[in-house]
């Protein structure tokens, strides 16, 4: 029982975290990215917030086990930047662009029932599929 | 723009911090948000129960807020349905291609120092940004 629950009162915290910073508002995703128009800063500190605390921790806690089923806190994560790495962060950024919504808020935003989140949501899970199913080389492991 | 706003925004980061750490102290997992969805979608064993429970928390957060703060809540998308189809599945594919989007790159991937999620970061807020500009040109989407 112990991991759902973690799972689920993190997920709870994650999703009031992005209401209270706002990051639920697509208008406020696109005024980030208008960098060259009316500039909204709001993510910059949601992301500076959620860094400042993460970073220490996770500086603290690297190599050691996680408190509940022994799993070694990794110090480092897969680090080979390829073009794969430019491309999807290049595709991504298009559509984060457009809707203002990136994949957190998305499932967040699920709440409001509207069918506008259920198909960005809908389509954002086709693409992860399709490319797990038929894009991913098959010794590619992530 | 005012530093309530930001004060605020900073919070919400705070926030997300501790979720995201606590998920690592406590179970040693990383709160990508990408990776959770398609863990969940693709039905990946020995992962899916505490992602989906993961996800559920989201969801059952943003109904909390739309009793606390429906205001910070979207009531709609911004555009039109083709076009947030579109969106999505440009997510979909590229944070998968990429390997992670603002939560497991922006905030895991660079709180853990790590070169790949800061060059992911710095490539796909780029891009947001050209294709705002893009968007602007063109006209509205």
């Amino acid at each position: 029982m112990g991991k759902p629950l973690i799972g689920f009162l993190c997920g709870l915290l994650f999703a009031f975290g992005l209401g209270v910073g706002q990051m639920t508002d697509p208008t406020r995703v696109i005024g980030f990215l208008d960098f060259f128009g009316n500039w909204d800063p709001t993510l910059m500190f949601v992301m500076g917030g959620a860094i400042a605390v993460y970073l220490p921790v996770w500086y603290i806690l690297r190599g050691r086990k996680a408190f509940i089923g022994g799993k070694i806190i990794p110090k480092k994560l897969a680090s080979q930047i390829d073009w794969r790495l430019f491309a999807g962060a290049g595709l991504f950024g298009v559509g984060w662009a457009i809707a203002g919504i990136c994949p957190g808020p998305g499932i967040v935003l699920l709440a409001r029932a509207h069918v506008d989140f259920i198909v960005f949501v809908g389509c954002m899970v086709a693409g992860m599929l399709l490319y797990s199913f038929a894009l991913k080389p098959k010794q590619a492991k992530s | 723009m005012d530093w309530e706003t930001w004060g605020l925004a900073a919070v919400g980061g705070l926030m997300i911090g501790a979720a995201a750490a606590s998920l690592l102290a406590l179970t040693g997992k990383t709160a990508g948000i990408s990776g959770i969805v398609d863990g969940v979608a693709r039905g990946e064993k020995s992962e899916f129960t505490w992602k989906l429970a993961f996800l559920l928390g989201l969801i059952a957060g943003g109904i909390g807020l739309l009793f606390t703060l429906p205001e910070n809540v979207a009531e709609q998308g911004l555009r039109s349905l083709p076009v947030m189809a579109a969106a999505g599945l440009l997510v979909g594919v590229g944070t998968r291609m990429g390997g992670g989007c603002t939560s497991g790159h922006g905030v895991c991937g660079i709180g853990r120092l790590n070169v790949r999620s800061l060059v992911g970061t710095i490539t796909f807020i780029v891009v947001g940004t050209l294709t705002v500009v893009a968007a602007r040109m063109i006209g509205d989407v």
